[in-house]
């Protein structure tokens, strides 16, 4: 019986989570909180956005629960998550080395053992491909297709049926007028696009599911691992690395930032001093001043990790920590720019009379007031993140490079466009899912931002 | 004027020296010069004569703060915190942890940065204004919705791609450049223009997309709608009036990167093998040199100090309010 095992992060991720819930919960039951992101889900291209991205968090939650095999047993060695149970065809099967998308037989040529004598040529793939006999490689891709076609898209029907009932329950309407508002778009959420866009995804998901059961259907790396599962591993470092930073990010700026603004004199000085100091530190250097210097106290202290997964986890924590600390800064400045302008308004002028104590006026009055700020700039935030952990882990100051990320695969596949012939698909997977997840956030961002946004709001910008 | 100046260089000097602590206490006192020592001779060799011999020949033997062994000022001269820290602010790098001159090797390598830094942000720049002032101009209609889709899109695309298929495409695809190297003179003309070329595309997305919503804000103001009620056309609006108001913000934050240019762009000059201050950077990262990051990041740090000055004294020249305010 395996057990499970929490890492660091894992713990983080599920604390935001529960987090968001709790700040979704408190939404709901404030209309004059609820109205701003009526405005985003009222965008279509947002909502798009929007599913996208909880289609990648579901995946990086779903990576964030780690099992370790029982003691003893002859399981992998390690530490595995519930997205590599889904995922164990695609883990298992694994090539000597480069083998291009729907291949059946290597990329490079070896010596293979026929009836006719040693002969150099292109072995067949242990895995890809491997239950064709007679039949052609053509017609069976398209068989494959269209069962997960056919699958994702009774599934889909199925979602959108599911779907029309509830809302014709809630709304208390019969479904046939449910399905006419939405098609002339008179509800507040386009349903419509919602339903196409998770079906698409779903169809999307069969198909390659339907595929990837005879095919690498990204192809294989170097040492012949299955790009698909690596690109899908990778997920959860992105995410990771967007969202356990603000953990660090967010109680900084907005206690140091408030109470700079409210209390003046001397902590105001002190606040001031502190974020100028790190951020005329060029951001890149810091981080690869910390994180070498983590590098050697990782290495002094090797004892204190377990295993190989654990010490990578620590090195991603580590990471977020770094990137929290350079990246609070502007949020702070903002903030303190923002709560100065409060500071002078009648309603805390009153509660200052009144006698209220200042951690509390903070508290009810001038922290909810800066919450926009925050809102947008976490947002927005996000992308960078996680493209500053591909340009990163480039450099070598990223994550561990036993860890699955983009930024690693980039790194990795960086010399592969120059071999003949060129091998595209490391590369391409990487591209393609980085962006995926960082154009969906930026998508979302600029909802939000206009959505939040005071000065924006009905100005078409 | 000049007091306001004085006043700015002094209110630097402590942040400076914020830094020098920052990187002292990052380097020295988290981890221990035998740390480094172990880290740099690696597992293998790694017995205290060793240690001891890359520390002396270092520098890295003498204590952190007090030196015992020695009387009057030597007692705080002779120490890690003067030799390495302290000098920083006279610029004395001393040298990296394999032996040469890293005040030298900036001043080498600073040229070649500048070469690839300076045109980026003049051509992008020019670009990117352009662009946002032809999206200004059509704004809500369907070529600003697409274009801005666009900027959109190109900001989501990781710079290493813009690089690598950048290098693919225009190298080994067409053979129109070299893919990396750099040559002095003129000739580092046909080394420099691909890298010039795939910056420049990376950052306008983001540039433009920005630029355009400064425009755009300043479009909204009451002097534009005066000048609209006064007959005047919309392009001239915008050349006349808009660009002329909007390149205060624009420039003002310009201004603060243009000290930053000398310290080169550390992913396209590894990419593309440009010797210059970026992929000097990049190798003591690989290589571990403590000495040459120190040196670097204080040199940054000095550098964005300055660009900050300079953004003030900018702000002082074309707004009378902050100067007048000020003094």
């Amino acid at each position: 019986m395996p057990e499970l095992l929490l890492l660091w992060t894992d713990l983080l991720l599920w604390l935001l989570l529960v987090a968001a819930a709790l700040y979704v919960g408190h939404v709901v039951r404030h209309r004059h909180l609820l109205e701003p992101w009526r405005h985003v889900a009222a965008r279509r291209s947002s909502t798009v956005a929007a599913i996208v991205l909880a289609a990648y968090m579901l995946l990086a939650l779903l990576d964030s629960i780690h099992l370790r095999p029982a003691p003893g047993s002859a399981a992998s060695p390690g530490a595995y998550s519930m997205l590599d149970v889904q995922l164990t065809i695609l883990r298992q099967r694994s090539e000597k080395t480069y083998s291009a998308p729907f291949a059946t037989h290597q990329y490079t040529r070896e010596f293979v053992q026929t009836p006719q004598g040693p002969r150099y040529q292109q072995p067949r793939l242990q895995h890809g491909g491997a239950h064709l006999q007679a039949t052609e490689r053509g017609p069976d891709v398209l068989r494959r297709m269209a069962v997960g076609l056919l699958q994702g898209l009774g599934g889909s029907i199925l979602l959108g049926a599911l779907l029309l009932a509830g809302l014709a329950r809630y709304g208390r309407q019969s479904p046939r007028r449910v399905w006419a508002a939405i098609r002339a778009r008179h509800t507040r959420v386009p349903w419509d696009v919602v339903i196409l866009t998770v079906g698409g995804l779903l169809t999307g998901a069969c198909i390659i599911a339907a595929l990837a059961a005879g095919y690498h259907v990204l192809g294989t790396d170097k040492v012949g691992e299955d790009v698909l599962y690596q690109a899908l591993k990778s997920i959860r470092t992105a995410v990771i690395i967007g969202t356990v930073t603000t953990l660090i990010i967010l109680p900084l700026a907005l206690v140091l930032g408030v109470s700079a603004s409210y209390f003046g004199g001397w902590v105001d000085d002190l606040v001031q001093y502190l974020y100028t100091t790190l951020a005329s530190v060029p951001g890149i250097l810091l981080i690869a001043a910390t994180a070498l210097v983590g590098q050697v106290y990782m290495q002094t202290h090797a004892d204190q990790f377990a295993s190989l997964v654990q010490r990578a986890d620590f090195r991603l924590l580590l990471l977020c920590l770094i990137l929290g600390l350079t990246s609070w800064t502007s949020l702070c400045r903002l903030l303190r720019g923002e709560a100065l302008k409060l500071r002078e308004i009648e309603f805390v002028h009153a509660s200052r009379a009144l006698g209220q104590r200042a951690w509390t006026i903070l508290a009810i009055h001038i922290v909810p007031n800066v919450m926009h700020i925050v809102m947008i700039t976490l947002v927005l935030d996000f992308s960078a993140l996680v493209l500053a952990e591909a340009v990163l882990s480039y450099v070598d100051i990223g994550v561990d490079p036993s860890m699955h990320s983009w930024g690693n695969m980039i790194n990795r596949a960086r010399l592969e466009l120059a071999r003949e012939p060129v091998v595209w698909w490391s590369l391409g997977a990487a591209f393609c899912f980085m962006l995926g997840l960082v154009l969906a956030a930026n998508v979302f961002a600029d909802a939000v931002r206009d959505a939040f946004d005071p000065r924006l709001r009905g100005v078409d910008v | 004027m000049i007091s306001y100046i004085i006043r700015r260089t002094l209110y630097a000097l402590p942040i400076l020296v914020g830094v020098n602590l920052l990187v002292f206490a990052l380097f020295f006192v988290v981890n221990t010069p035998d740390d480094m020592a172990r880290m740099q001779l690696g597992v293998k060799y790694e017995d205290a004569a060793a240690v001891e011999r890359w520390k002396t020949a270092l520098g890295y033997q003498l204590p952190l703060f007090y030196n015992a062994d020695f009387t009057g000022m030597a007692r705080f001269t002779r120490t890690i915190f003067y030799t390495k820290s302290v000098r920083l602010f006279v610029f004395d790098f001393g040298r990296s942890d394999s032996g040469r001159d890293i005040g030298y090797d900036i001043s080498q390598r600073m040229w070649p940065s500048l070469a690839l830094a300076v045109p980026i942000l003049l051509i992008g720049l020019l670009i990117n204004i352009s662009l946002a002032l032809l999206l200004a101009l059509f704004r809500a209609s369907l070529l600003d919705r697409i274009a801005v889709l666009c900027c959109v899109l190109l900001m989501s695309v990781s710079g290493l791609f813009y690089i690598i298929y950048g290098q693919f495409v225009f190298s080994r695809l067409l053979r129109l450049v070299p893919i990396s190297g750099f040559a002095a003179g003129l000739a580092s003309l046909k080394f420099l223009i691909l890298p010039i070329l795939i910056s420049v595309l990376s950052g306008m997305g983001a540039g433009t997309r920005w630029y355009r919503t400064i425009f755009l804000e300043e479009i909204g103001k009451d002097y534009v709608r005066t000048a609209r009620t006064r007959g005047v056309s919309e392009p001239g609006i915008l050349y006349k009036h808009v660009l002329g108001n909007a390149l205060i913000p624009i420039l003002t934050g310009v201004v603060v990167l243009i000290p930053l240019l000398f310290m080169g762009s550390l992913i396209t000059e590894s990419f593309f093998g440009i010797p210059g201050l970026g992929s000097y950077t990049i190798e003591a990262i690989q290589r571990q040199d403590f000495a040459i990051l120190r040196s670097m990041v204080f040199l940054g740090s000095v550098l964005y100090i300055i660009g900050l000055l300079l953004t003030d004294l900018s702000y002082a020249l074309v707004d009378p309010r902050v100067r007048l305010g000020e003094a």
